[in-house]
């Protein structure tokens, strides 16, 4: 990407300022060393999350729809946020205001209450994740690493919703946070539970349902040895990171995993430091794992034996 | 113009176009037309008493011209040509009007409409017809000779038959040896036959037939002509072994330093050297050098097997040969490709070990194979204590392949058999439908619900290694609702086999062009007409056979193999073949020598004649595309049958009802014809 800085409208979401603060100011950081310009839109509503669509859809649509078109009223037509499900609401009441038309119109009812009105097709919604794999791109962010992260075992988790329901990335097999982690230096681990649900608010509905979906990913990243779980979402961060202890405590288990942000690992491989990062703010405590970031690259995970193993069985060669 | 006698016949086809178009009405209708001397309908025109109606009028009513009311020119166009031939009418004097595809198929719920159209159309043709001339087709010889491409069951089969009819072949195969995929088999279902030793006795025959012209590690590079005269040009690409020297010993590849995965014929489960001999039973026996892994050949060194070989018939220089040849008849037989089931990742093939592919799995089980026959993981030591068998992998499924690959299910049966006979493992299969169809097939899936395989009904979700539960650890998990029991489960398993599915060549569509025959979007040839014709193509001498135009089965296979060849020695048996006189015919007189058509043609069909300084269209290679028609700037191109005036009469005839004059329903000879 050259000089020219790119600029979005910026839905931030109500955990970026309390539990996903350290997120927050990571964005921060990343922005400025890749050049990305975010507009905070003005006086922006809560997104209603799962629960309130759950309970009554159209003002639930109507809640997210007036974000629309607050942001509609930035001079750009890129609206990003950083939260999985504030960007999954977003996306989707556009879409479904774009495709029905009876809904359109009762929104746009709704909206004019408040002297608000959107015209669907106006903004386009990203996540976070996205604006930096395809507009910024692998090679820009690669460039800026200062201080690559090798030897960190990361296990990139996507969490549920980014995929779903449609995405250009396939949906139970993306890449392209494992990509952008590689580019930082890191030992991406292939964690095959990448895109399993953390189990969302059900840690206050069914605690049991909850810890067990948290246990499986802590456990499977266990099992393949990562020394932190990367991740893109609020509530996936929070559930993994916050509620760790609570899972050690009903199986028995004894996981010590820490959970970051993306962007907190992009900005410690741009040489930021670990507090501008918000790094130290989590439960589990990372600072352990990070030690583990050597200044050399990492031994390539298999190396070839040097005398082929006469009884192996070839596997057949990387897509 | 001339008084014409035009009959006409409006079919009602069952139901097909009398349920929608009101063909009594477009009957009368029609017989107020100018010229229609006579105006009937009929329940099925094509029947031998419709055909006879026609004949019947040309004799007793002295018709001129006749239209037929009906389906697509495609079905019975040459059926009423023929009949009117029979009557003593030349039958380039009749037109069909296609009013059951155009009119009654595609407006069925507005059957006013429907009618209105189909009017327009009979009056089109009514129009056109009296512009048309008579013509005589062109006979084409059939030269003996026939072209098979493939090697697999298929082309050997089609090789064969017309071998032994005593007429010559050439079987042409990019690979270095004949056999096809059969090659790579074990056994074969239902009965279980060593594959190779059913396929070897017919390899041999046709590499010894004294008919047969075998190039092998040869590629066809350009087709030019039409039935019964095409000119193939044919790349034999260079072994880098002298074949008249080589004994094929098989020092040379003892010797070879250099080894590869090979992709081709282990289907990635085994190695092979850079000079190399496809499978111990290959024919030709001569072994190729590739010289992408040849150490001489990227580096400059090693030339071990030009060493030790005793007669001396490694020939490094050795350049590819070039060879034209003039063959009658062609028949496609270039085959499948396996599903690459890494475009899959929840099946983890590729990334975990033990997922294998069906090929894999039957290079593992046979006894020449990188295993010696014995079922064992990829660390090819440890025999599982379980193994999955999932179907439909790449098939059935709208984000890849929707079509059904037909053999899986049946080799997904051989598999759970094989592994109950060379291990003591459970086996678990997973299906969705066992489709078991053809002779012998449903005893043969009986067999196996008595030999203990567990057989669940359920679309297989997921094969991971991440453990959950217990005594998941180390193994390889099958996540599957089980929708007999309406349940979801879970089941360990060391090894899981994907019945991947088949897939067309990857170059099928630049094959398809190549030779000038129909592709579909997934790259399957299209055959004339997929119940009554599926060997041959909608270009006349081209013909299909095996799983290049579907996925089927081996005795489905030969079968097809046998039929083309029955096909292609009944033209040479005729010997020659009338040729549609639908060309394209240049006005010497007033053709001004610019030559723009020259290049135009996309089958190189105009010459510019020197002398006289003008152009002229070789019938023969012609095929009435209208490229050149539309392009002379000084419009002095026919399209023989589809002159400017038969074109113009059409459309005036179906604007019946935009006359000037307001849309009198009758056609009033006093208005102006279109001039030339």
């Amino acid at each position: 990407m050259s000089e020219e800085k790119l600029h979005y409208a910026y839905y931030p979401g109500c955990s970026m300022s309390t539990s996903a603060h350290a997120y927050g100011s990571s964005i921060k950081h990343v922005n400025q060393a890749l050049g990305l310009e975010f507009e905070e839109i003005e006086d922006w509503n809560c997104c209603g999350a799962s629960e309130y669509i759950s309970v009554n859809a159209l003002p639930a649509y109507s809640l997210i729809a007036r974000n629309l078109s607050l942001a509609a009223q930035t001079n750009t037509h890129e609206l990003v946020a950083p939260c999985s499900m504030c960007y999954l609401n977003l996306h989707k009441v556009e879409g479904y205001m774009r495709k029905y038309p009876d809904l359109n119109e009762k929104v746009n009812q709704a909206l004019a209450a408040g002297g608000l009105h959107y015209k669907p097709g106006t903004m386009h919604v990203r996540h976070l994740l996205d604006v930096i794999v395809e507009d910024v791109g692998y090679d820009a962010v690669a460039q800026r690493v200062t201080k690559p992260l090798y030897g960190l075992r990361v296990a990139p988790y996507y969490g549920c919703l980014i995929t779903r329901p449609e995405s250009e990335y396939n949906p139970e097999y993306p890449t392209h946070l494992d990509e952008l982690m590689r580019r930082l230096g890191a030992t991406v681990i292939d964690f095959p539970l990448k895109t399993h649900c953390c189990g969302g608010h059900m840690t206050q509905i069914s605690e049991e349902t909850a810890y067990e979906l948290m246990r499986r990913i802590l456990h499977n990243a266990d099992e393949y040895k990562a020394d932190l779980i990367v991740t893109l979402c609020p509530m996936c961060q929070l559930n993994l990171d916050a509620f760790q202890p609570q899972v050690n405590q009903m199986f028995g288990t004894n996981f010590h995993m820490p959970v970051l942000f993306f962007t907190q690992l992009m900005g410690l491989a741009f040489g930021f430091s670990q507090n501008q990062l918000g790094i130290g703010s989590e439960i589990v405590s990372a600072s352990a794992a990070l030690r583990r970031i050597s200044e050399q690259p990492a031994e390539p995970e298999q190396r070839a034996p040097k005398k082929r193993d006469k009884n192996a069985l070839p596997m057949p060669p990387a897509l | 113009m001339t008084e014409e006698r035009v009959g006409v016949y409006v079919c009602h086809c069952g139901h097909n176009i009398a349920g929608t178009v009101d063909v009594e009405s477009v009957s009368r209708w029609t017989a107020d037309l100018p010229n229609v001397v006579v105006s009937r309908d009929y329940k099925f025109m094509c029947s031998s008493l419709g055909q006879e109606l026609v004949e019947k009028d040309i004799k007793e009513l002295g018709l001129t011209r006749v239209v037929v009311a009906a389906c697509s020119p495609h079905m019975h166009e040459p059926t009423f040509r023929k009949a009117c031939a029979r009557a003593g009418l030349n039958p380039y004097l009749f037109e069909m009007a296609n009013i059951r595809e155009h009119a009654s198929w595609v407006h069925p719920y507005d059957k006013d409409a429907a009618t209105d159209k189909a009017k327009a159309e009979v009056a089109g043709a009514v129009r056109r017809v009296q512009e048309l001339k008579p013509l005589e087709p062109f006979i084409a010889q059939i030269a003996e000779p026939t072209l098979v491409v493939g090697g697999g069951i298929a082309g050997i089969n089609v090789a064969l038959e017309i071998a032994n009819a005593g007429h010559p072949v050439y079987l042409v195969e990019r690979e270095p040896s004949i056999g096809g995929h059969m090659a790579q088999f074990d056994k074969t279902f239902p009965t279980l036959d060593c594959s190779a030793c059913i396929l070897t006795p017919k390899m041999f025959e046709v590499g010894n037939h004294p008919n047969v012209t075998m190039l092998t590690y040869s590629e066809v590079e350009e087709v030019k002509g039409y039935v019964g005269n095409f000119d193939v040009r044919i790349r034999k690409r260079a072994r880098k072994v002298n074949t008249d020297l080589c004994t094929g010993c098989g020092e040379c590849w003892s010797r070879c330093p250099a080894k590869v995965v090979d992709t081709v014929y282990e289907a990635g489960l085994g190695y092979r050297t850079a000079i190399y001999r496809p499978f111990p039973q290959a024919v030709p026996k001569y072994p190729v050098i590739d010289t992408e892994s040849c150490i001489y050949f990227q580096k400059g060194t090693c030339k071990a097997c030009q060493k030790f070989c005793p007669t001396g018939a490694i020939d490094f220089e050795q350049e590819d040969e070039i060879l034209t040849i003039h063959v009658g008849n062609i028949v496609l037989a270039t085959g499948f490709e396996l599903f690459d089931a890494r475009r899959i990742p929840q099946y983890g093939y590729g990334r975990l070990a033990n997922v294998f592919s069906s090929l894999e799995f039957e290079r593992m089980t046979n006894a020449s194979g990188p295993t010696n026959g014995k079922v064992v993981l990829r660390d090819g030591v440890t025999e599982p204590k379980s193994v999955a068998i999932i179907h439909c992998v790449g098939s059935r499924d709208k984000n890849y392949n929707p079509h059904c690959s037909a053999i899986c299910c049946m080799a997904a049966l051989k598999f759970a058999h094989l592994v109950k006979e060379k291990t003591d493992a459970e086996v678990y299969d997973f299906y969705i439908d066992m489709r078991t169809i053809s002779k012998d097939y449903e005893e043969f899936y009986d067999r196996l619900l008595n030999e203990g395989t567990h057989f669940i009904r359920g679309r297989v979700a997921e094969v991971t290694d991440a453990a959950r539960l217990p005594g998941e650890e180390g193994k390889l998990i099958v996540q599957v609702e089980d929708t007999l029991i309406g349940k979801q489960r879970r089941i360990p398993v060391d090894m899981v086999i994907l019945m991947s599915g088949l897939e067309p060549q990857r170059d099928a569509k630049e094959i398809a062009h190549l030779f000038g025959i129909g592709c579909s979007e997934a790259g399957f040839f299209i055959e004339r007409h997929p119940k009554l014709d599926p060997i041959a193509t909608m270009t006349d001498g081209i013909f299909i056979a095996g799983a290049c135009q579907g996925a089927k089965d081996i005795p489905t296979s030969v079968a097809q193999g046998a039929a083309a060849a029955a096909r292609v020695l009944a033209l040479i048996s005729q010997g020659e073949i009338e040729i549609e006189p639908i060309r394209a015919q240049i006005d010497e007189e007033r053709c001004s020598g610019c030559r723009i058509c020259n290049n135009l043609c996309p089958y190189s069909a105009i010459e510019y004649i020197e002398e006289k300084g003008v152009s002229r269209v070789n019938p023969a290679l012609c095929k009435g595309c209208g490229t050149c028609v539309a392009a002379c700037p000084s419009q002095v191109i026919e399209g023989q049958h589809f002159t400017f005036g038969s074109l113009m009469a059409q459309i005036e005839g179906v604007l019946w009802d935009r006359r000037p004059d307001g849309g009198t329903t009758v056609y009033t000879q006093a208005e102006p014809v279109a001039a030339e």
